[in-house]
């Protein structure tokens, strides 16, 4: 069926037909079809309108901002302390990383050091961030395909670590443990205990998910040839992470632009060769067993230091201190009423979160406030590829591709 | 100074009206009307190679003559290095060359920058609103003059009725 410029074509059903005079005409239109506000697969509230031909995809048109809260605009009447629980609510499947992400980049902009062991807590939370991350991602998209179980699988393994960072920081989704020049607390040795234990116990849960898809038909057949992109094109849309890795750019942040505690660390990043959907799948399970080497690695360098960089015009006086002693409590007060004074200029940041670059671009006037901050979210710039990666696959791969982007709508909105 | 601002520097004789280097971070302010010149070297010098678009951003100085500034930013991943470029846009004019035929990643950013600060794009192909709603009347939420708690379009939500005080 040829598809031309024309929204509605009216053919015989066999012009060679003796009869074809008296036949009735076929009249065939394209059917536009809303996806969305309210469907379980777009991972929040997301519409979009499908044009379709047949069940062929021929241009989708994603809606946005159903979960728009004005981030940016916030950011700009409070200071740099307060934003931090802001950023929690940004990608709220995990919450680690964007604290991190803001964290280094105001850092940069007050060229700020953060003390070694701070850096490894860092590593090492961020990475178990990212192991959760996955999990969520792998669980929701074989849910959206149809495999259920994978679901209980992972949620049971997260169920864990989201309990370890309820003991670590009292939260278990909105997490605020990162803060300017360091972190909020360190990790007592239960924790650090409880951690090595589920490093253990994690590689062989990994290789129980994948049995259960990669020997899946319907599975293979669902991702495998899905949503192709190609290298030229995914640079071209700015896709990031495991997006881009899948169509075989090795472009890792914690490789290209190594911060934290990742240059001490020794991992590889996984590097698809197809693009599409399966060899992102493969490569975000295959990060889940890098991001164990990196932890136990981190636990084994750690030594022990200060959590805090040395700065207090800038840094949280620890929480025992300020209800004990007054400077520490005035030092509170002035950092959370005033906020610290930051050198006027602009700067970029981004960081590998586990769903691609998380940028923050920060200006300053100086004072409390930033002037303008842009986030820079992964989710957003991929959906700017989504019509492209799903014209021509059917209805039906539209979840996938949705899955596969692992959107999270709060950071597309922001 | 940077071997990427001087190498800008040799190749446009005019046009580029600022060169900075902050933090490590590299920018470039161009005039408006060289921009798209300039975007078009920065992607396909072999030299810059910035195959890369990281994000279009936008900044309002209300007290400024030219009152905002649009930032694109770029990354080569090839040779891995950073580059910031900025226009400055006058209010009464408020239209800059759209770069999508470049990098099809600056569609929905740009989007976004129109949606947020009313900055219009030369050649875009689908400029309308992105997060805000397609009938929503009120502006442009992140210029600074618009007030933090909205314009009142909130208070004509019919939701619940006032608690009295």
């Amino acid at each position: 069926m040829a598809f031309e410029d024309q929204r509605t074509t009216v053919y015989k059903i066999d012009p060679e037909h003796p009869e074809s005079e008296s036949l009735p005409t076929l009249r065939t239109e394209e059917l536009l079809l809303n996806m969305g506000p309210q469907h379980p697969s777009t991972h929040g509230v997301l519409k979009v309108i499908l044009e379709l031909e047949g069940e062929r995809l021929v241009k989708s048109t994603p809606v946005m901002g159903y979960l728009h809260r004005g981030v940016e605009k916030l950011a700009e009447d409070g200071t740099y302390h307060q934003f931090i629980p802001h950023t929690d609510r940004l990608d709220y499947v995990c919450a680690m990383y964007n604290n991190f992400a803001y964290c280094r980049a105001v850092e940069k902009l007050l060229n700020l050091q953060v003390p070694e062991r701070a850096e490894y807590l860092r590593t090492i939370v961020a990475e178990v961030q990212r192991i959760i991350g996955h999990q969520f991602w792998l669980s929701a998209q074989a849910l959206d395909i149809g495999a259920m179980t994978v679901f209980f699988y992972c949620f049971r393994d997260r169920e864990i670590l989201l309990d370890w960072f309820d003991e670590l920081c009292g939260a278990r989704l909105t997490t605020s443990w990162y803060r300017i020049g360091g972190v909020e607390r360190d990790l007592t040795p239960a924790l650090i205990d409880k951690l090595k234990q589920f490093l253990d116990y994690f590689p062989p849960k990994i290789d129980e998910y994948q049995v259960f898809l990669e020997k899946n038909r319907i599975w293979i057949g669902r991702t495998k040839g899905v949503a192709v992109i190609s290298a030229e094109d995914a640079v071209n849309f700015g896709l990031s992470g495991p997006v881009l890795r899948g169509s075989g750019v090795d472009y890792d942040l914690r490789k290209y632009e190594p911060y934290s505690a990742y240059p001490k660390c020794e991992f590889s990043v996984p590097v698809g060769k197809n693009g599409d959907t399966y060899d992102r799948y493969w490569i975000r399970v295959m990060e889940l067993y890098e991001s164990v080497k990196i932890i136990r690695q981190c636990l084994e360098q750690m030594q022990e230091g200060p959590i805090m960089a040395d700065a207090p015009s800038v840094t949280l006086p620890p929480k025992e201190r300020v209800f004990t002693n007054l400077e520490a409590m005035i030092q509170q007060f002035k950092l959370f009423s005033q906020g610290f004074d930051a050198p006027p200029g602009e700067i970029y940041c981004g960081t590998e979160a586990h769903k691609g670059e998380l940028g923050f671009y920060i200006v300053s006037t100086g004072g409390g406030k930033p002037y303008r901050l842009k986030i820079r979210a992964p989710s957003f710039v991929h959906m700017g590829a989504f019509d492209h990666m799903a014209r021509g696959y059917m209805i039906s791969d539209a979840c996938t591709i949705f899955g596969t982007y692992d959107v999270v709508m709060g950071e597309c909105d922001r | 100074m940077h071997p990427l601002l001087e190498r800008i520097q040799q190749a446009f004789s005019s046009g580029i009206t600022g060169l900075t280097e902050w933090r490590g971070d590299v920018a470039v302010t161009v005039s408006r009307d060289k921009l798209s010149e300039v975007a078009q070297f920065l992607r396909d010098d072999p030299w810059m190679d910035f195959d890369y678009i990281v994000h279009v951003s936008s900044v309002d100085w209300p007290d400024d003559e030219e009152r905002f500034e649009v930032v694109w930013e770029f990354y080569s991943i090839r040779k891995r290095h950073r580059i910031r470029l900025k226009a400055r846009v006058p209010e009464s004019d408020c239209v800059v060359d759209s770069l999508t035929n470049l990098w099809k990643g600056a569609d929905f950013m740009e989007r976004e920058v129109y949606d947020m600060m009313g900055i219009r794009f030369r050649n875009h192909p689908d400029l309308r609103r992105i997060l805000m709603p397609d009938d929503y009347t009120e502006g442009y939420p992140l210029r600074k003059d618009f007030p933090l708690r909205g314009k009142g379009w909130r208070d004509t939500f019919e939701f619940l009725d006032e608690i009295p005080r």
